[in-house]
């Protein structure tokens, strides 16, 4: 039972890997890299707080 | 709840998604620690006995709580993903946002290694197979989480906090399975902890035993990477973050007494898992396939919370262009950073499969007490740059600045205890950060946008 688990287990990895990476190649060829990155820190912040004592 | 999983409209920003409350925080904080229970913390014993195992589970226990309570009020507000190297950017100073980022990213990922690593030799030795090898279960424990991690932040930390619950809930039934306030039935606390052993190497052992005292909370401060992501980080993270500190309190002063009450100290510090060894001491197959499994589940609650912190703080990185801005992207369906989890997934796998257990928990312990002790300089400068009354903050600490002086403190007692045990590690490490401290400050830097990387709606610091 522990052998074939084994086998599931590179079988699960292999399958997870591969569908991380079709995803990845299909966001990168469907988004600019402006859209992906434009992230900004403290965004929301900025907005929601005032910050005035 | 509802949470919509809408790919994002081109021309709009893509961030993290804010989705997370205080039970999410607690499942990261917890999640990452509890491992530490499982094994990690005996090794004390193993350096200056049972007794020095107790006492440094509390002297540590007050060292995480000074970082519980710091890390609480600088994140209350500070509200940013990479967590304390966002703390140093704002504080300190870019130089000291890119070190603490690389600890941060060791300390995680090392950490990861390690659980990963576990669970593969824990599942192997459950086994007995002969030829049976770890690699399969490193492989699937490292790629499975890194693609819930991936697929979002929500379901990452729900599935965190289920089995960390779970976990934990296996240490309290084997706490009271084995009648704790009769001492004679199960336990023998009295026979195994003496006068004569209870500290072999004397007061010495005792600081020794910080090194490894260190696993029964490494990793608690992690719970201030979710920042981006949680609805009301003020609130949310010292809930968390405090309730967590309290739940390890009670996890390892309960781990403690069962084991030392079971095992003599020379089985105890050597052996790699301290809790399924109770379970199968205590005589109940129940008890042993229950604590079996829970070590599983903590070394797979580690990991995951780990590959989570590991790669917010590569993307932090990547967004202040600290590192290529490649990493800073963010999925548009998930929200997640993809790329940071990618990218780090292999090194993973490849410590994973190169290194040793020893080595990886030793580099992993060694960025996080830096991480501590720049924490202790951090709140200092904190509190003198912006006094109280000049921002809002979720949570102020008390007793300031005793929780910042008894964090230093005990880490340098913790540096002597590494260099005690893992002198070489220490001086390479130092020298690796020494170095690539001049790379980022003769060629990388030049590369960030200054102005673009001071996010926070702050005054001006007193004296500037």
């Amino acid at each position: 039972m522990w052998v074939v688990l084994s086998y599931a287990c590179w079988g699960i990895s292999i399958v997870l890997a591969l569908w991380m990476l079709y995803d990845w190649f299909k966001v990168d060829t469907t988004y600019t890299e402006d859209v992906l990155t434009s992230s900004r820190e403290g965004e929301l912040e900025a907005v929601s707080e005032k910050h005035r004592i | 709840m509802t949470i919509t999983l809408e790919p994002a409209i081109h021309g709009d920003r893509v961030s993290l998604l804010r989705v997370l409350g205080p039970a999410h925080v607690w499942a990261l904080g917890v999640g990452i620690v509890l491992v530490g229970e499982f094994t990690g913390w005996n090794f004390s014993a193993d350096k200056g006995g049972a007794l020095a195992a107790l006492i440094v589970c509390w002297i540590v226990g007050l060292l995480y709580t000074s970082v519980a309570m710091i890390d609480s009020e600088v994140t209350s507000t500070v509200a940013a993903a990479g967590g304390q190297y966002a703390q140093a950017k704002h504080i300190v100073g870019p130089l000291m946002a890119f070190n603490v980022a690389l600890f941060l990213v060791f300390a995680y990922t090392m950490l990861e290694v390690s659980d990963a690593i576990l669970l593969g030799d824990t599942i192997v030795a459950k086994a007995g197979v002969d030829g049976l090898t770890h690699n399969s279960f490193i492989a699937a424990t490292i790629v499975v989480l890194a693609w819930l991690n991936y697929r979002g932040v929500l379901m990452t930390l729900n599935v965190n906090f289920v089995i960390t619950a779970i976990a934990y809930i296996s240490i309290v039934i084997l706490f009271f399975s084995v009648s704790p306030w009769t001492q004679g039935a199960v336990l023998k606390l009295n026979e195994l902890v003496t006068p004569g052993n209870a500290l072999p190497y004397g007061w010495i052992g005792v600081i020794a035993a910080f090194q490894f005292g260190i696993w029964y909370y490494l990793g608690i401060e992690g719970t201030t990477q979710a920042a981006e992501e949680v609805r009301s980080p003020a609130r949310s993270l010292p809930y968390g973050t405090m309730a967590g500190m309290i739940t390890l309190l009670i996890a390892a002063a309960m781990t403690w007494y069962v084991c030392a009450s079971l095992m003599p100290w020379e089985y105890l510090g050597i052996t790699y898992y301290p809790l399924w060894d109770a379970g199968k001491l205590t005589g109940s197959p129940l008890l042993e396939n229950l604590l079996f499994v829970a070590t599983l589940l903590a070394a797979l609650a580690s990991a995951n919370g780990c590959i989570n912190d590991a790669a917010r703080a590569w993307f932090s990185l990547g967004r202040d262009r600290y590192l290529p801005s490649w990493f800073s992207a963010v999925h548009p369906r998930y929200r997640t950073p993809y790329r940071s989890i990618l990218f780090l997934l292999p090194i993973a796998l490849a410590f994973a499969f190169i290194a040793d257990l020893n080595q990886a928990i030793t580099f992993s312990i060694l960025s996080g007490v830096l991480q501590y002790t720049f924490m202790s300089i951090n709140i200092m400068m904190f509190r003198k740059k912006w006094p109280l009354g000049t921002i809002r903050r979720g949570y102020t600490h008390p007793f300031h600045p005793l929780p910042a002086i008894v964090l230093f403190c005990l880490c340098v007692v913790t540096f002597f205890a590494i260099f005690l045990g893992f002198g070489s590690q220490l001086i390479a490490m130092t020298i690796f950060y020494f170095l690539i401290s001049v790379w980022f400050h003769f060629y990388r830097y030049k590369f960030v946008r200054r102005g673009d990387q001071f996010t926070m709606p702050w005054p001006k610091p007193q004296g500037y």
